[in-house]
């Protein structure tokens, strides 16, 4: 039993983390129906901008806590240049190209973004300055640090913001309509493509918070981390529904937590045949499972078949 | 076809015809690596056209598709190496290679066929990771795929006493092994294009079209699209068989490590630059962007020292960088792709499906 909540735990942290993620995917997909296969590079360049700022000051002989502020902070406000200058460079020409070709664009973006990061920081991996103290509690037999539990509520208040801005604000009221029908909200009086850049900053800073936290929570760092992490996030957002805001973060969540359980139970359930590597094919499995019984995902709205 | 066979006048085809002979032994004036990277465009020319059945011709985004390529080099490799002690003819292997792939592409196929657009894409790149995961951990229990390290030894393509490793004389000229296997592979790639010319006009193709470009107006003519989207998916697969079985032979390694998603990436962005469902255009793009980063990689180095006097920039990162940058730049100029089919709607619209 202590296993399972301790990986409850595990999963819970792991899934916060790809439920900011999975956000950035979500909010340009919801809003221009492209999967922004760069956002995960986006992520990474997050990470090793905190680390570089953040370490140099710590080395300049700052409080380490203040250090890791301004890195974190450094690194949302390049992650939104970097957003916007994306959708500005690679996206913007295209809105109207045929569906694939934005795709490539995005993939070539990424080629783009990885091998300048491996220019600037080199193919080693870096270490993750250490900006907590190392704090760790137990409850009901589960461990846990005091990374883990700031990721998780830092996480859900970073949400809970974004929710207020698409719910409450008239610039959240711009994003839906733009994502409900661009022409009629252009009609309507809102300007397209500032909405369109919002949405890439947003989904951008969310992106490199969630960077810091997977920086602070595995301590490494690395020009190829943004990969996989995006694709994992990715597959959370389809998950909960791809466009749908609350279902790729329950669908992160939700993620996290399966991958975590099935490492730590596929080895009892198969018999020692399949062993806690399988770990990266249960997100798939999962995804693949529920699209077969829920085509557009866990929360996704039924899209009628339209001729 | 018979058009397009009709604006190549005859002097045409005899000159291409002398141009593809002539090919291996230029490029082995650059020395042999230089022929097995021709022979690496022509593998990727035939995964292209075997992706372009799928996305191209039915317009199922498909993201995983070096799976099967990944299912017809392993095939080979375990019916033809020690691995399991095996030595199977090419007669067998072969079909059997692209039988399997083909079971594999209904295997993915099926659950699938629901879903569209984007859904379709992201279970498909699952997929494909799911048979790499496999690949890379079948060594435990029992060892099947010998894990990350691959199996090695694995036979060259023979043919009775006919080996297509080592050098020949033939004629007096001696002939290499990478270029023995740039014949066999020109003579492969000419079938399957003429496969894929005869496939698109016939009654499966213009279906393939018609859910293309509308899924419920293509049911509604009677086209029975679930059958006929399978038969996509195993057609494209049992093509990506067949080159993975080459491959295979051709390397005598194989490992998990040749079947990343980047590689399905790569396949796609042949398709799509070089100009979806459009044959040509799809041949274009495989031997284009596989000559591309390797040029670049004999290249950059050499340049660097030029022009500033020493190497300033890690070539291999630089390589890819200007790769990147070229994907980018292509599809903002050029967003149907660098050879385009003539006179049609960009057909690609319907991919995305109802969003």
């Amino acid at each position: 039993m202590d296993i399972f909540l301790q990986q409850l735990v595990n999963g819970l942290v792991q899934g916060s983390i790809y439920a900011l993620v999975a956000l950035g995917y979500t909010m340009v997909y919801g809003i221009m129906g492209l999967i922004n296969f760069a956002h995960g590079e986006v992520v990474m360049i997050g990470t090793l901008v905190s680390i570089t700022v953040a370490g140099t000051l710590i080395d300049a002989g700052m409080p380490v806590a203040l250090a890791g502020l301004v890195g974190l902070v450094t690194a949302v406000l390049s992650c939104m240049a970097l957003g916007w200058s994306l959708e500005r460079v690679a996206y913007r020409p295209l809105r109207d190209a045929p569906r694939l070709t934005p795709l490539i664009t995005a993939i070539g973006m990424s080629i783009v973004l990885q091998n300048l990061a491996m220019i600037v920081w080199g193919r080693n991996y870096l270490t993750f300055p250490a900006f907590l103290p190392k704090l760790s509690f137990e409850w009901a037999g589960a461990y846990f640090t005091l990374v883990q539990v700031l990721i998780v509520l830092v996480s859900a208040l970073t949400m809970a913001a974004l929710l207020f801005l698409v719910y409450r604000t008239k610039l959240g009221m711009a994003m839906r309509a733009t994502a409900q029908n661009p022409a009629v909200a252009s009609l309507m009086g809102v300007n397209i493509n500032r909405v369109i850049a919002a949405a890439f900053v947003i989904g951008s800073a969310l992106g490199a918070v969630a960077g810091v936290m997977v920086g602070s929570y595995y301590e490494i760092a690395h020009y190829q981390m943004g990969f996989m992490l995006g694709l994992k996030a990715f597959t959370a957002a389809v998950l909960g529904g791809i466009g749908n805001l609350a279902g790729a973060m329950a669908g992160g969540v939700l993620l996290g937590i399966i991958e975590a359980l099935g490492a730590g139970y596929i080895g009892d359930l198969t018999g020692g045949f399949l062993g806690s590597h399988y770990q990266d094919i249960f997100a798939f499995v999962v995804l693949i499972g529920v699209l077969m019984f829920k085509p557009s995902g866990l929360f996704g709205e039924k899209t009628g078949e339209r001729a | 076809m018979k058009k397009w066979l009709n604006l190549k006048s005859t002097a045409g085809i005899v000159l291409i015809t002398v141009a593809l002979i002539a090919l291996p032994f230029v490029a082995a004036m650059g020395g042999q690596a230089w022929v097995r990277i021709v022979n690496f465009a022509i593998l990727y020319v035939f995964l292209a056209l075997g992706l372009n059945i799928v996305v191209g011709f039915a317009g199922l985004l498909d993201l995983g598709y070096i799976a099967f390529y990944a299912v017809g080099a392993y095939t080979w490799a375990l019916l033809a190496s020690p691995h399991f002690g095996l030595h199977w003819p090419i007669w067998a292997i072969l079909p059997i290679g692209a039988l399997v792939a083909c079971v594999f592409g209904v295997l993915l196929g099926s659950p699938t066929l629901k879903l569209r657009g984007d859904y379709l894409a992201i279970v498909t790149l699952g997929f494909g990771e799911i048979v790499r995961i496999f690949l890379n951990n079948l060594n435990a229990p029992f060892n099947i795929t010998n894990g990350p390290q691959g199996i090695t030894l694995i036979d060259p393509v023979m043919f009775g006493d006919f080996k297509f490793s080592g050098t020949t004389q033939i004629f007096g000229l001696a002939i290499s092994g990478p270029q023995k296997y740039y014949f066999l592979l020109v003579a492969l790639a000419i079938l399957v294009i003429l496969i894929n010319l005869r496939l698109q006009h016939s009654r499966i193709g213009r279906a393939w079209q018609a859910i293309r470009e509308d899924e419920i107006a293509a049911k509604a003519v009677g086209i029975n699209t679930r059958n006929v989207k399978l038969l996509a998916f195993a057609m494209g697969a049992s093509f990506g068989g067949v080159a993975g079985g080459i491959f295979s032979a051709m390397q005598g390694f194989v490992s998990p490590e040749s079947f990343s998603l980047i590689e399905s990436i790569m396949v796609l962005a042949m398709v799509v630059l070089g100009g979806m469902g459009h044959i040509p255009g799809v041949i274009l793009g495989a031997v284009l962007l596989t000559i591309l980063p390797e040029v670049l990689r004999y290249g950059i180095g050499p340049l660097q020292m030029f022009v500033f006097g020493n190497v300033l920039i890690d070539p291999e990162s630089l390589r890819m960088l200007i790769f990147g940058l070229s994907l980018v730049l292509v599809m903002r100029y050029k967003p149907t792709g660098l050879w385009p089919s003539p006179g049609r709607r960009h057909g690609v619209d319907a991919v995305g499906g109802a969003s």
